[in-house]
């Protein structure tokens, strides 16, 4: 527990970096009014607009009235929708944690038996394109995946759609679209854009665990009292090489949600990256801040979760030993 | 012509069969019987229409919501809500309000309302929209009876009529207490439009029905969902793919084969927007200007005119206008975009003349060139990076090297603030040539809110004198007529280098049609069947 | 460990056995030297303004130009000779893959060995401030300081070198503890060899190869995610393209046939990538079985 307490502290002392960063960095780039305001404006709206914002009071005195506010769990105003910007986040979560847990699920399933194949039979041709395929799936940059996939399966063959999310339906009160065949045409292309990579790295570490273990002694000694060889990799391999490659699913995830940002922005997809990008266009504050806080606690919770369930794997660990 | 050559090694067969393909396929489009999806390029902040003037809010607002005055396709002046409006004296304007217009609750559209509406730009907490630009000249309204409304304004002036198009009219009822969370749940969404509010998903969606009691001619759809697609070539893909009927600016990328293809029917015209570069005139010493060698120019080159002909003679807008905007532009010579108010068709585009520049430079003390930074943004125009490229290559060819600065509009919109810029690129789209001639030739003056967008501070008392007498005319006639004498001039000058005005296109089913708009603007109730 | 100790012929001996890893080896060799050689090779300056005419914009490859240049591999919206492009598109990324990677190495390098050697509380600092960059995907911490800090290519470098040093300072502080704790060190130690020399002799000899072939698929990792970033419109300036923002740029005009502009700096990227990890991945095999 005090390792979560610390890790929490240390969260929120890199929050108030970051945080501190975005404010003198939006400052140093310039108005956020010049941006938003109706051009035909004049210089008297301009300075209206701005003190109304409280943008033309000095960087600390911005960054105080910010602090206070946050300590209350106020992180401000989107200056571009009138909204409180942690509502506009929340309010966008929910699309992108979809994308990213079903790209998650899609590396997992197919990783982990293709990652299996490849270290059993190293020499094979099979595990050689398998191989292959994972050093390409490293290469290859997301937009050109997404641009392509868009244009074979949307454009070409007309199977899916191009864009967008699909309709959603309330589960326990928060939007999903994962439930709807619809939602799930629309999910199908970004997704698995967004799982190519954690796929081609699952398929390594699988791999590489496998290879590894096929060498223990455990093994050799299941394979001496004559198991077949399947039952050897369901009962010895299987089991320990499923620990790291948890941890490390579990861990990517974060970095899933970070990569959705250019997913979002190829498949349209309303996501709170895309909003990322937007607001950082218009220099929109609360919200880039109000991002930052809500994928740090997002991270938090995953790195939890993930504490966690590597305990339940492992037996050897007990919770709060790490 | 690429084809024939792709067809050299087996990969580039595959690669360019699979992109003909995209071209022409185009599956059928099962459309329910009368509804309609539209696919907009910009991200729709907020639905409050009189939170943030940017035109993606607008388009989606001016579905729901009506102003006084409106335009028609070429940007004039036509009735709205008010049916007649007229000046009384040189401070007075009456508008006669149309009887029998319901908003969407059922309940009739009264002066009381239209006053209301015009009041409430000053009033809305934390907007950085500069609606209140529009109001500004007003000095009080007063409410004669539930349909006539007068306006008196703080000086003479003649563009009201143009400034109330942008004030779109709420319901005082719904909006009196409403703040914005109000507006996006669609609570205080009532307006008199043609269009309801159904249901928004923020950043993805709005959906929206007919308002069966407006006024106007009920449109074709029953239902309209307009869809916010900001990355160009998803756009593209989308309405290739059938999943949107329509879509608005067609990425010039992809007009050549959206044109070609004959199940997509294209419509397009002159933009209000114009691209232009502004010039450092103020300074001595202009940040990013030197000579070859680096160092400090005795004088400001941009001061004088043979210069600045100079650089419009050595940009080739046609190359500019054909190959780097595929045809969606328009070589400008003028403030504002053809058929606009105050537009001079004498006025024609200097063409490309290297050598004459060369002579002029030559002429002006400058025969080897001298050092420019040219800067711009590389996500707001059409093309605005690629134009930016253009210009640079075509000046460095007549002696002024020139090196491109473009950076996304938040910085160098901050930039520019800092004036740390003396030759940068910019974009203005506007009604009036009088309009334009305010804010970007006037020389700055806060107090009379001039010259807000003039980075050059080019400054000439008698351009501005006929803009002050054009804007404080009543008479539209007269205003026209001075507004275009004082545009003139200032472009005869070069108070910046006109570059081309936009084309702005739309790409539909081959069995709709959408009469182009010069102000940009998508309206579902102006789509019809073929 | 036998990196520190085999002779490198017969390193080169056993690589050469892997028949994929020596193609790999060669084609990366060959995309070095173009990158190295490119103002040389290329038919054209693309950065040279005067040399790109607008007129011969988005040819199709092998067309002829006004000046009777073949266009091998076509030309970009500006009239850019795509071959010349790629070729300092490929400098570019290569130059800045390499370099962000060197400077976050010797970063985290000398982060590492300081935390090994301490200990104590400034042990404790470096890996807390380790902890904490590692727990923030790369994408977003680089988004976000270049979206403070502007474009160019020394602010790219500047935020790649930030999102990759963390890792290294991991990695070297744990192979510097392990080897601090061996006997021939406290033997050093007890001869009065000084400290600095332990370090610089002894320990960063065994620690430096397994970090170097971690450095060289990080290199692809820098040059995809630079490409990445320049999609965003965040890398680097346009008037000086690396791979990445080519293919960004020819984004727009895929869905017009005109593959060339973004195709073929996309198999460039692909090629570099790609070779980069394969070697690295037969390095890897080769000196330290046991890191994958």
């Amino acid at each position: 527990m005090t390792y979560v307490l610390r890790r929490l502290a240390w969260s929120l002392a890199t929050l108030l970096v970051m945080s501190l960063l975005v404010f003198a960095g939006v400052y140093a780039i310039g108005n956020p009014v010049d941006l938003l305001i109706n051009p035909q404006a004049d210089q008297a709206e301009i300075a209206r607009a701005t003190a109304l914002l409280g943008l033309d009071r000095p960087l600390w005195e911005q960054y105080w009235r910010f602090f206070r506010g946050a300590l209350g769990g106020d992180l401000g105003i989107s200056f571009a929708a009138s909204v409180p910007a942690i509502t506009l986040i929340l309010e966008r979560m929910p699309a992108t944690l979809e994308l990213a847990l079903t790209a998650m699920l899609i590396a997992v399933t197919l990783g982990i038996p293709l990652g299996l194949l490849a270290g059993l039979r190293p020499r094979s041709w099979l595990a050689r394109s398998i191989m292959a395929l994972s050093t390409v799936g490293f290469a290859l940059p997301t937009f050109w995946v997404g641009l392509m996939l868009i244009m074979v399966f949307s454009v070409q063959l007309g199977w899916l759609p191009t864009t967008g999310r699909g309709t959603t339906v309330d589960v326990f009160g928060i939007p999903l679209s994962m439930f709807t065949v619809d939602g799930l045409r629309h999910l199908l292309l970004p997704a698995t854009t967004l799982a190519l990579f954690k796929l081609a790295l699952l398929i390594r570490l699988t791999r590489a665990g496998t290879q590894d273990a096929m060498l223990q002694d455990y093994v050799r000694y299941a394979r001496a009292k004559g198991l077949s060889e399947s039952a050897v990799v369901r009962s010895h391999v299987l089991p320990n090489i499923l620990i790291p490659i948890v941890t490390v699913a579990g861990l990517e995830l974060g970095s899933l949600i970070a990569f959705a940002i250019v997913t979002e922005t190829v498949f349209a997809w309303p996501g709170m990256g895309k909003l990322l990008i937007d607001s950082i266009n218009v220099l929109d504050r609360p919200v880039i801040v109000a991002y930052l806080l809500a994928t740090v606690c997002l991270f938090i919770l995953i790195n939890l979760l993930v504490d966690l369930l590597y305990a339940v794997l492992d037996p050897r660990v007990k919770s709060g030993t790490t | 012509m690429g084809y024939a050559c792709a067809m050299k090694s087996a990969t580039l067969i595959q690669a360019s069969r699979l992109l003909l393909c995209a071209l022409i396929a185009v599956t059928a489009v099962q459309a329910h019987a009368a509804e309609l999806r539209i696919g907009l390029s910009g991200e729709v902040t907020s639905l409050d229409p009189q939170f943030l003037a940017a035109q993606p809010n607008l388009t989606v607002a001016r579905h729901i919501f009506e102003s006084l005055t409106d335009v028609d396709p070429q940007t004039r002046l036509i009735p709205g809500l008010a049916e007649r409006w007229r000046a009384i004296d040189a401070t007075t304007w009456e508008f006669n309000l149309r009887r029998g217009v319901k908003f969407h609750d059922g309940s009739p559209f009264t002066a009381e309302d239209a006053a209301f509406s015009l009041a409430r730009p000053l009033s809305i907490k934390g907007s950085p929209g500069g609606f209140a630009a529009y109001v500004r000249a007003i000095a009080s309204t007063t409410v004669v009876d539930t349909h006539t409304l007068r306006v008196k304004t703080k000086y003479p002036y003649g563009a009201l009529p143009e400034d109330l198009n942008s004030i779109l009219i709420v319901s005082k009822k719904h909006a009196l207490n409403a703040g914005p969370e109000d507006f996006d749940s669609g609570r205080a969404l009532v307006g008199t439009g043609p269009y309801k509010y159904l249901r928004y998903q923020r950043g993805d969606r709005l959906e929206l029905t007919r308002h069966e009691q407006w006024w106007g001619k009920a449109p074709a759809w029953d239902k309209v969902t307009l869809r916010i697609v900001p990355a160009d070539p998803s756009r593209t893909a989308a309405l290739l793919a059938g999943e949107l009927d329509a879509i608005e600016h067609v990425p010039s990328a992809d007009i050549k084969n959206v044109n070609k293809n004959n199940k997509l029917n294209v419509t397009q015209t002159t933009s209000w927007r114009t691209i232009l570069l502004h010039l450092d005139q103020y300074r001595t010493q202009p940040p990013g200007v030197s000579d070859l060698n680096g160092k400090p120019l005795a004088a400001n080159p941009f001061m004088d005119l043979r210069v600045r002909r100079a650089i419009s003679k050595a940009i080739n807008r046609t190359a500019i206008a054909e190959r780097v905007m595929e045809g969606l532009a328009v070589p400008a010579a003028n403030i504002v975009s053809p058929g606009v108010f105050g537009y001079n068709s004498a006025l024609k585009a200097e063409p490309y003349d290297a050598e004459g520049a060369k002579r002029l430079l030559a002429e002006a003390g400058y025969p080897h060139g001298f050092r420019v930074t040219l800067a711009g943004p590389n996500n707001r125009y059409i093309n605005d990076e690629q134009v930016l490229q253009t210009v640079a290559q075509l000046l460095t060819r007549v002696g002024i090297q020139t090196r491109v600065e473009a950076a996304p509009m938040s910085a160098f919109l901050g930039r520019v603030r800092k004036e740390e810029t003396s030759f940068a690129l910019l974009g203005w789209g506007s009604f009036a040539a009088d309009l334009s001639l305010r804010s970007l030739v006037a020389a700055p003056n806060a107090d009379k809110g001039y010259g807000a967008w003039n980075w050059g501070r080019y400054a000439n008392p008698k351009v501005e004198a006929l803009m002050e007498q054009a804007l404080g005319s009543v008479d539209r006639t007269k205003r026209e007529a001075l507004a275009r004498e004082a545009g003139t001039l200032a472009m005869q000058d070069l108070a910046f280098i006109p570059l081309h005005h936009q084309v702005v296109s739309w790409a539909m089913r081959a069995n709709l049609n959408y009469v182009p708009r010069t102000d940009e603007f998508t309206f579902a109730h102006h789509f019809t069947p073929r | 460990m036998i990196a520190a100790t085999a002779p490198t012929g017969v390193l080169a001996a056993s690589y050469a056995r892997d028949r994929i890893a020596l193609i790999a080896f060669w084609l990366l060799l060959v995309l070095l030297f173009a990158a190295l050689a490119a103002p040389w090779l290329a038919p054209q300056n693309p950065y040279d303004l005067a040399q790109l005419d607008i007129l011969d914009a988005k040819l199709a490859p092998g067309t002829q130009s006004s000046a009777g240049l073949t266009y091998w591999l076509g030309t970009d919206d500006q009239g850019r000779d795509m071959l010349s492009a790629i070729l300092y598109g490929l400098r570019i990324s290569v130059g800045v893959g390499i370099a962000s990677t060197a400077l976050a190495l010797a970063l985290g390098l000398t982060a590492g060995m300081i935390a090994a050697r301490a200990g104590g509380w400034i042990d404790g600092l470096i890996m807390r401030i380790v902890d904490l960059q590692l727990s923030f995907p790369a994408i977003l911490v680089a988004l976000i300081l270049l979206a403070l800090t502007g474009q160019g290519i020394d602010r790219i470098i500047l935020a790649l070198v930030v999102v990759q040093w963390a890792y290294y300072a991991r990695t070297v502080r744990a192979a510097a503890l392990v080897e601090l704790r061996k006997e021939y060190v406290e033997a050093a130690v007890c001869m009065g060899v000084s400290e600095a020399r332990i370090l610089l002799s002894h320990v960063l000899p065994n620690v430096l190869p397994p970090v170097m072939v971690v450095a060289t698929v990080q290199i692809a990792q820098a040059i995809a995610l630079e490409a990445t970033l320049s999609f965003l419109g965040l890398g680097l300036p346009i008037t000086e393209p690396s791979l990445g923002l080519l293919i960004a740029n020819g984004y727009a005009h895929l869905l017009s046939g005109k593959y060339w502009i973004s195709f073929f700096p996309g198999l460039a990227l692909l090629a570099t990538i790609v070779a980069i990890n394969l070697v690295g991945d037969r390095l890897r095999d080769l000196l330290n079985p046991r890191l994958g």
